[in-house]
């Protein structure tokens, strides 16, 4: 018997509309978890979870960390710079001698889209991507749906256009999966050089104008531009960019409804974002980061345990009890 | 039930009602209503969700599914009763003992039951009982409460009549 999302979260593409919206509904009551005074239960008690960071992380590496010690679960951060791996030493090597050391989950962000996967496959342990190249990102993806959730209740017919540097993203393919399977219309606006080719496969709508974006969308997800790469000649200048591209007050304010601004950061000032965009009303990009928090405890919470052979062992001696909580009936 | 909790309390000061997830809710709703028909003060009304605090949460197969928790009155210094449907092995309550210590320290701490059907597997009991039966292990006492039942009964299921998958 495993859980009810399976062994892994890999991504959301695999997932159905009913697991995200499982996801989610447990990421709820987490929320408050985190406003007590003593913001730890002990679910996770005795759970070993190694955050494997191959590339550089500090939001989602820091959001995973206190989800996972606010569920009383033992950690340890493994980075790349610093480890073993800069000695050669393969990512199936690392994780098979961490499962020796008898842990219980993986976490694992990694520069090569598919490494999750990869090492899904040859262990045993529970893994969650935290990011694969330009694959998946499926706990943003999660906490911007929980985002939106919280301000628009059901997501169905709603519009969300996803901007700026889709390409490199990852965050937007977990979005557009996420989004789509719970009804959501999806739409990506940006300049075409950083639009993936035969996007339109996605069955998303490309918008060419930034403008337009604003006045058809419901909420905006607002991507990093990767200045990083900025040498390999995708657009002019990050200067044009914020001219032709960037989300401004300006053009915010001829938006025809109240619209949802989100950025998974870090955010680039004054580049795909105006600072007065960021701060402003319209912006939930600091609610993104708590509800981070809370999907991140209820992926782990979801995915752990459910021990068969301790179930078994256990049916024996409680048997039914009045007072115990409902069960799920998801298999 | 309600008479009870107010008199060992000695009245309605610093009184604060806890229900456990979910029938303990309704019930804990019942009693606040009750205490301010005759006492004419509103209680404050807390609810518990102990899913996180189960002793067997490392055993059992698919996760179960996690309720809301809301204590936003504070119970530092305050006199709890907890209120749950049935009290069987006790384990629920050793749990929500467990949780409510980490959002304070009560004064005092007490328990009211509608159902005590026995089969104690931990040194707890109530202060308080609407109703105590004796019956078989394998039997089921099922409380139903309106908003989640749209009855308000309970009835007692015995082990022949289950139908075990």
């Amino acid at each position: 018997m495993t859980s009810a999302l399976g062994k892994d979260l890999l991504g959301l593409e695999p997932l159905s509309s009913e697991q995200i919206l499982l996801i989610l509904d447990t990421a709820e009551p987490f929320k408050e978890i985190s406003e007590r005074a003593i913001k730890k239960v002990p679910a996770l008690r005795g759970q070993t979870i190694v955050n494997l960071f191959f590339e550089s992380s500090t939001r989602t590496r820091i959001s995973f960390e206190f989800a996972e010690k606010r569920l009383s679960a033992d950690t340890v951060n493994v980075a790349a710079s610093g480890s073993s791996v800069l000695k050669g030493e393969t990512l199936v090597d690392t994780a098979r001698n961490l499962e020796a050391m008898r842990i219980d989950m993986v976490v694992m962000r990694h520069g090569a889209s598919g490494a999750a996967q990869f090492l899904a496959e040859r262990i045993e342990s529970n893994v969650i991507n935290a990011g694969d190249g330009t694959h998946e990102h499926p706990t943003q993806g999660l906490l911007d749906l929980l985002t939106l959730r919280d301000h628009f209740g059901d997501l169905k017919g709603r519009r969300v256009c996803i901007c700026g540097d889709v390409l490199h993203s990852r965050v937007a393919r977990s979005n557009i999966w996420g989004l789509q399977k719970l009804g959501v219309e999806v739409a990506v606006c940006g300049p075409r050089s950083l639009l993936p080719n035969a996007i339109e496969e996605f069955g998303v709508r490309v918008i060419d104008r930034i403008e337009e974006a604003i006045e058809w969308a419901d909420a905006l997800n607002v991507l990093r531009l990767q200045l990083e790469r900025m040498t390999a000649g995708y657009i002019p200048s990050s200067r044009e960019y914020n001219r032709v591209f960037g989300v401004t007050r300006e053009r915010l304010e001829r938006a025809p409804r109240d619209i949802l601004i989100m950025h998974p950061g870090p955010m680039n000032r004054g580049v795909e974002i105006d600072s007065d965009v960021a701060d402003g009303p319209h912006s939930v990009i600091l609610n993104q980061v708590t509800n981070g928090i809370a999907v991140r405890m209820a992926v782990l919470y979801l995915l752990s345990g459910g021990r068969p052979e301790l179930a078994e062992a256990a049916k024996g001696g409680t048997g039914r009890r009045g007072g115990a909580p409902e069960m799920t009936e998801a298999a | 039930m309600a008479n009870e909790i107010v008199e060992l309390n000695d009245g309605t000061a610093d009184l604060i009602i806890v229900g456990i997830q979910r029938r303990g809710v309704q019930l804990a709703g019942r009693l606040v209503s009750l205490i301010e028909e005759s006492e004419g003060v509103e209680v404050p009304q807390g609810s518990l969700d102990i899913t996180l605090y189960r002793d067997d949460l490392q055993t059992i197969g698919p996760r179960p599914v996690v309720g809301p928790t809301s204590l936003q009155w504070g119970i530092e210094g305050m006199n709890v009763v907890i209120v749950d449907d049935v009290l069987y092995t006790g384990r629920t309550v050793r749990a929500a003992l467990d949780e409510l210590a980490d959002f304070g320290r009560p004064a005092r701490i007490a328990l009211a039951v509608l159902v005590d059907r026995g089969g104690r597997e931990l040194p707890i009991h109530a202060d308080i009982v609407g109703k105590r039966v004796l019956i078989e292990p394998g039997d089921r006492v099922d409380v139903m409460v309106d908003d989640l039942d749209g009855r308000t009964a309970v009835v007692i299921v015995p082990a022949s009549a289950e139908e075990e998958p």
